[in-house]
């Protein structure tokens, strides 16, 4: 799984491509998901995946380090070996709570995927110290809702409509709008310096 | 009529934004003004005709946080007129169209929040509140302020992604009963028929993801930033009635889950939240060295109040419908106010400033006045609805919650007041007296009215409020 794959990853490079991989993965689901729903829509949602997620997001983080310069090591706080083992104990986790759930609403194995990537980009977060691998991980909880949205948007697209509407609302605010700024105004983009705002 | 006023309140936010010429952007804000007064006005007279309405509803609560959002506007708009007016001369017409468009773009969106019946059309006006929000913040074009709009933008958009994932578990605990309309009246109507596993998880999702609007313990750092940053009357904006949208979005969804066999669960969940905000908030009341931020923190104090107030139920959910409406009022007074310190000092740290009532006598007794309010000592209007919480609290046995809530509050009142009799009080070290501005005592009277206005409802409260507040209990009783 892309996920652990992740956790280990040191250099931005792989990153991004990862995000693409996770693009193309959407759009192969879509695809073979969503069979109940009017085909304009479905046009519509792979369109936002393939274009949007797998071609813009990628090569806008791609330009995006290039122009601010950013190091492709990623800097983070705990070893990969240990990030490894949290990253595969979200995934169990999620896999023993979802079969802790009786339900016949949801396919089981949209929930684990949607769940674990959830909390694996929170982990990601967390874990690591530049903004632009925050943003990633803010890029990969949205991966993750959108499978959740997909696993129940058989019957309402228009749930599907709105979680693409705020995927393309945040990331093209947190992305476009400040990250330029933000690698305009530091040089190099790091956590520690936006750590003076505090009492 | 609200399609309208959307379409109005948009056209004007973009005239304002493309427009340079000074006396039509106040003649504009004093438009957006009037027809924000008849928009409220209108929706108050429509309250009692049960038409259907798809997304937007005007119900009880959603026009009593409008009338008050119409209140604080004016004063705001006021204010921000005098900030640009006095501020400093890096104001440029393009600075100023931009600051007003996002502030009127702010109300806007907030007030169509208020009345949204579904929550989906909640959620979106609420990401629409961030973005201006964000352009507030980001006024001063500087690295401080690009913190704080980082932050504030980052975490709210991870909540804005945790309430989406609520409103596709609620969906889904509606779906095994067949009901695909997520209005809050078809939820309130359907209530019996829900997954209550799925309910649950969406409850908490959509409590979490709002805490970042309303400032309770999750998420509550982000509202902090962007009040200590924005200009200071967007700051009252966002402590008044942006944390107004947090708190009708969780009182609506509350008002559903409390119908429900999870009701006792959902009020210590919301009980645990808010007595950690006053926690939090009386931690850094201690030690706080910047005013603007003991402002905000003094905001997350009201909110756990009132959360609390919520979660005793009985009289406890009209205090802190009244506390909510008192908060709105009186919030703003001390972020006006702040404005006339700094331009006094220059500064907002507590060590800079000092003796406020040689250099400004009014504004003086509005901060004295102001801190007496937002503390709840009487004269108060807030005494009124912290008492009624504190009453309900015994009521419903909770002396635990009560205890801390006495202990917590006594720390806040004392942070809150060394910090204002120092600035009252205590000359300043190396303070040059010189460049010191002559304030006029009519820049505070917009203040004074709005100190008066709290008192007075909280101790003869008007029959509309009376009639609004009773109207919005019945969501929850």
């Amino acid at each position: 799984m892309s996920l652990l794959y992740m956790s280990i990853a040191n250099r931005m490079i792989t990153y991004i491509h990862i995000l693409l991989f996770q693009g193309i993965l959407l759009f192969a689901i879509t695809y073979l998901t969503l069979d109940k729903v009017e085909p304009l829509n479905v046009a519509f949602i792979m369109l936002e995946t393939i274009v949007f997620k797998a071609i813009a997001v990628p090569w806008f983080l791609n330009s995006l380090i290039k122009r601010n310069n950013i190091t492709r090591e990623a800097e983070p706080f705990l070893p990969n070996f240990l990030s490894l083992i949290i990253v595969t104990l979200i995934i169990v986790i999620s896999i023993i709570l979802s079969s802790s759930v009786s339900s016949k609403l949801i396919d089981k194995t949209f929930f684990i995927v949607a769940l674990s990537t959830l909390f694996s980009g929170l982990y990601l977060i967390v874990s690591r110290r530049k903004i632009i691998t925050h943003v990633i991980g803010y890029l990969i909880i949205e991966n993750g809702v959108f499978i959740l949205s997909l696993a129940v948007g058989n019957e309402m697209p228009m749930l599907v409509n709105l979680g693409i509407m705020l995927d393309i609302f945040a990331s093209v605010l947190i992305l476009g709008i400040f990250f330029n700024k933000i690698g305009d105004v530091l040089k190099d983009p790091d956590v520690d310096l936006l750590r003076n705002l505090k009492d | 009529m609200i399609s309208v006023f959307l379409i109005l309140s948009s056209l004007i936010g973009i005239g304002l934004f493309f427009n340079k010429n000074k006396s039509l952007m106040y003649s504009l804000l004093v438009l957006y003004v009037i027809q924000l007064w008849v928009f409220g006005i209108s929706q108050y007279l429509q309250i009692h005709t049960e038409a259907s309405f798809t997304y937007f509803k005007p119900d009880h609560i959603g026009i009593l946080l409008l009338l008050a959002l119409a209140i604080v506007a004016i004063p705001s708009l006021f204010h921000g007129y005098r900030y640009m007016e006095k501020h400093n001369e890096g104001e440029t017409p393009r600075t100023k169209g931009l600051f007003f468009s996002a502030l009127i773009f702010l109300m806007t969106a907030s007030a169509a929040a208020y009345l949204s019946n579904h929550l989906a059309v909640t959620w979106i006006f609420v990401e629409a509140t961030t973005l201006s929000a964000s352009m507030l913040i980001y006024h001063h074009r500087n690295i401080r302020a690009l913190e704080g709009v980082w932050k504030y933008v980052f975490i709210c958009a991870i909540s804005i992604t945790f309430v989406f994932i609520g409103i596709l578990f609620l969906s889904l605990s509606f779906k095994s009963a067949g009901i695909t309309d997520l209005t809050f009246d078809s939820l309130y109507a359907n209530y019996a028929k829900a997954d209550l596993f799925w309910l649950r998880l969406s409850f908490i999702f959509i409590f979490i993801g709002f805490t970042a609007k309303l400032g309770l313990v999750p998420m509550y750092t982000a509202g902090i930033d962007a009040k200590d940053k924005a200009p200071a009357p967007a700051g009252a904006l966002f402590a008044s009635i942006l944390m107004n949208v947090g708190f009708i979005s969780i009182y609506r969804t509350y008002a559903l889950i409390n119908k429900t066999p999870l009701q006792h669960w959902a009020k210590t969940v919301i009980l645990i939240a808010a007595v950690l905000s006053i926690f939090v908030a009386a931690v850094y009341m201690m030690r706080i060295k910047n005013i603007k931020r003991m402002f905000a923190y003094s905001g997350i104090e009201h909110m756990g109040i009132v959360m609390i107030g919520i979660a005793a139920g009985g009289i406890g959910v009209y205090a802190a419908l009244l506390h909510i409406v008192l908060h709105t009022l009186v919030k703003p007074v001390m972020f006006f106010q702040y404005n006339q310190i700094y331009w006094v000092y220059q500064s907002k740290s507590i060590y800079d400033i000092g003796n406020y009532f040689k250099y400004n006598k009014t504004g003086a007794i509005v901060v004295l006045l102001g801190f007496l309010s937002v503390t709840a000592i009487p004269p108060s209007g807030m005494f009124v609805s912290e008492f009624l919480i504190f009453q309900s609290l015994i009521a419903q046995k909770l002396y635990l919650i009560l205890i801390l809530m006495f202990i917590l509050l006594t720390i806040i009142i004392y942070g809150f007041g060394s910090n204002v009799f120092k600035l009252l009080f205590t000359p300043p070290i190396d303070f040059n007296e010189e460049r010191v501005p002559v304030i006029k005592p009519w820049e505070s009277l917009s203040q004074y009215i709005l100190l008066g206005l709290a008192i007075w409802m909280a101790y003869c409260p008007p029959s509309i409020l009376i009639e609004l507040i009773n109207g919005s209990l019945k969501l929850i009783a």
